[in-house]
């Protein structure tokens, strides 16, 4: 049953997505900077917590996780030490993301060459 | 030939896309890796007795590391130019656009070339989800103390 949810929920914001690219003149960093704004706004609401819980994978593969982890790991931060928490915390979640994605690009530039 | 004349020629003369299929198979290539993403977290739970937060922060690890050394061998552009917003909205996009930038930029060298350009497309993401997420924060707890 998860597989399902995860599928269509996935499935439904990649076609809205794509119909918002087909038919407007907005480029994919238009649409992946918003997508990560509304996950931290829908974070910010509570909202995205709980799409996370209905539809697992689904959600967390999506762009607007990014800013789902972003708000959560300020709060968290917050939380655990005061003001300077919102600072330090913000990355710790998506930090996975950001330092795998640097360190793999940068060894895989290196052993690679562009295709033309 | 007046500009608008012109357009309407430019318009008709253009290659027309696909929208409708366009749509469906963003449908299925977005829903296809959630749903493989589904499948390795529950390897990940259930063979390696991950919790759940756990193996969400695994998944996209990789993905990113999946979709890197796709991109970085060469088979990853075409499926993006055939999935589209399929693999863009996913992380799997987020990795392509830097992994992208940074073999493109490769030949200006390695501070001019990629360390200038790593983040050239997917900077924008960082910088609006840190910006928004840092002022809601601020606003959270303004409101909630």
């Amino acid at each position: 049953m998860m597989y399902l949810k995860a599928f269509i929920f996935s499935g439904l914001i990649c076609l809205i997505c794509q119909v918002i690219l087909d038919n407007t003149k907005v480029t994919p960093g238009h649409i992946t900077s918003t997508l990560t704004v509304i996950g931290a706004i829908l974070s910010f609401l509570g909202i995205y917590g709980k799409i996370v819980d209905c539809f697992g994978a689904g959600a967390t593969i999506l762009i607007s996780n990014f800013g789902h982890m972003l708000y959560e790991g300020a709060i968290t931060g917050f939380e655990e030490c005061g003001a300077l928490g919102i600072f330090t915390g913000m990355l710790s979640n998506p930090g996975i993301s950001l330092v795998s994605v640097i360190v793999f690009s940068f060894i895989f530039t290196i052993l690679f060459k562009a295709k033309d | 030939m007046n500009r608008d004349e012109y357009q309407k020629l430019v318009k008709k003369m253009s290659p027309k896309e696909p929208k409708l299929r366009n749509a469906i198979v963003a449908f299925l290539t977005g829903g296809l890796v959630a749903f493989i993403g589904e499948v390795i977290i529950n390897i990940l739970m259930n063979s390696f007795g991950l919790a759940r937060v756990d193996s969400y922060a695994w998944l996209s690890f990789i993905l990113i590391l999946f979709a890197t050394f796709m991109t970085a061998t060469g088979k990853f552009d075409s499926l993006v130019s055939k999935a589209k917003c399929g693999l863009i909205i996913p992380t799997t996009g987020f990795a392509h656009s830097i992994q992208s930038a940074a073999l493109d930029y490769k030949r200006d060298g390695f501070i001019t070339g990629i360390g200038a350009n790593l983040f050239k497309l997917a900077g924008s993401v960082i910088l609006y989800g840190i910006v928004s997420a840092f002022f809601l924060a601020i606003l959270k707890v303004a409101i909630y103390g």
